[in-house]
């Protein structure tokens, strides 16, 4: 049994177990991986201490100064349940393994939302991609698509633009990115916008080869040829293990108060995962902090 | 022998690079934007297409999976 197991790898949960580091409890870090949402942009420009980092330079050096505590750290896994038993908390992972604990720190963060078109799954990693910064360059020279109109969607149009024989930008609404973002794109010669179009299906055999879309106000239908599709619409959190044991807000977050407490005594949360405003990393730094003295707190309390 | 497939502004690349410089564990890195040849053969061992891939001795990782590349090279 241990005191706190923190679940979740990015900047919440880094920042919390070098908190619960220097209590010396008996604690775990149970995560997928380490770095979470920030290994999925290059550059970092608002984090305190540096006017500029990469964000892999940032992750090392925060798994850096992680090493540096006494607490348990177990890298691979996915947390599917998080139960309330008695008078302690039993998390279950997908590999079969549960871990008990008398406190639970959730912090596991948010993924890309999926599309939830035909053949969106069956070619996830053969043309369909959720981190166009990633996998953007393996399809220099050759058609690709685009679905979204947020900031992070024509980031991506700005990138690809510049590098793919032709990008087509499929957008459920009007833009809502920046204008800035809109305006360095907009007319570029090898961009086609397809605004208030909705995707529907993603054609192909072992890779990608088309995109189908229909327009929302004619209802016309078109199949766009291209080799892969970047899908940016956003970001969900990864609450599901949590159903059920506490009530989540209309968009699947967890609400907490200004203590980082759930509902549940003993079960507090942090970061992008929660109800807060403002999903930063400074800002799921200074929360992982608070709920890791708060909790350290209630453990204190209910010895 | 340790191939990384990975493109320049791929941020899990440089990251699962990063892991194995800190471990002194020399590497070849293929960049798949540029080389062709390198993209065809990820593709061929991999059977997919996505960044990074991580080819350790025959054995194929997709993504910067840090337990089994730890597992791999016994670091704790």
């Amino acid at each position: 049994m241990y005191d706190i197991v923190i679940l979740g790898g990015g900047p919440a949960a880094i920042t919390a177990a070098v908190y619960i580091g220097r209590k010396r409890l008996n604690a775990l870090l149970l995560t997928k991986n380490i770095g979470g949402q920030v290994l999925e942009t290059m550059s970092v420009e608002n984090y305190l201490g540096y006017s500029f980092i990469e964000g892999p330079e940032l992750i090392q050096k925060f798994d850096t100064q992680l090493r540096e505590h006494p607490i348990d750290i177990k890298l691979g896994y996915r947390v599917t349940k998080v139960r309330q038993a008695d008078e302690h908390f039993e998390v279950d992972t997908e590999s079969g393994e549960s871990f008990l604990s008398k406190v639970v720190l959730y912090t596991l963060g948010k993924r890309a939302r999926r599309l939830g078109v035909p053949g969106e799954d069956r070619l996830v990693g053969r043309g369909v991609s959720y981190c166009a910064v990633c996998d953007g360059p393996l399809f220099a020279g050759q058609k690709v698509t685009i679905v979204g109109g947020g900031d992070s969607a024509l980031e991506a149009a700005y990138d690809l633009i510049k590098m793919a024989e032709h990008v087509y930008l499929v957008s459920l609404t009007p833009f809502t990115a920046d204008p800035v973002l809109v305006e360095r794109v907009v007319g570029a010669p090898n961009l086609t916008t397809f605004v208030e179009h909705i995707a529907e299906e993603i054609e192909g055999g072992e890779f990608v080869e088309a995109i189908r879309i229909r327009d929302l106000k004619t209802g016309e239908r078109k199949r766009l040829e291209s080799k892969a599709v970047f899908v940016e619409i956003g970001l969900i959190p990864n609450s599901e293990p949590l159903k059920g044991l506490v009530t989540l807000n209309k968009w699947g977050e967890v609400p907490v108060n200004t203590c980082c407490e759930t509902e549940i005594p003993g079960l507090y949360a942090a970061g992008d995962v929660t109800d807060i405003p403002e999903k930063q990393i400074i800002v799921a730094c200074g929360e992982g902090a608070k709920a890791a003295l708060q909790a350290s707190k209630y453990l204190q309390k209910n010895k | 022998m340790v191939k990384v497939y990975s493109t320049v502004t791929c941020p899990w690349c440089r990251r699962a690079k990063q892991f194995l410089t800190q471990h002194n564990i020399p590497y070849e890195d293929l960049d798949v934007g540029s080389n062709v040849t390198a993209r065809n053969e990820m593709v061929k061992k991999s059977g997919q297409l996505g960044v990074p891939v991580i080819d350790i001795d025959g054995e194929i990782i997709i993504g910067f999976d840090e337990p089994k590349i730890r597992h791999k090279f016994s670091i704790p």
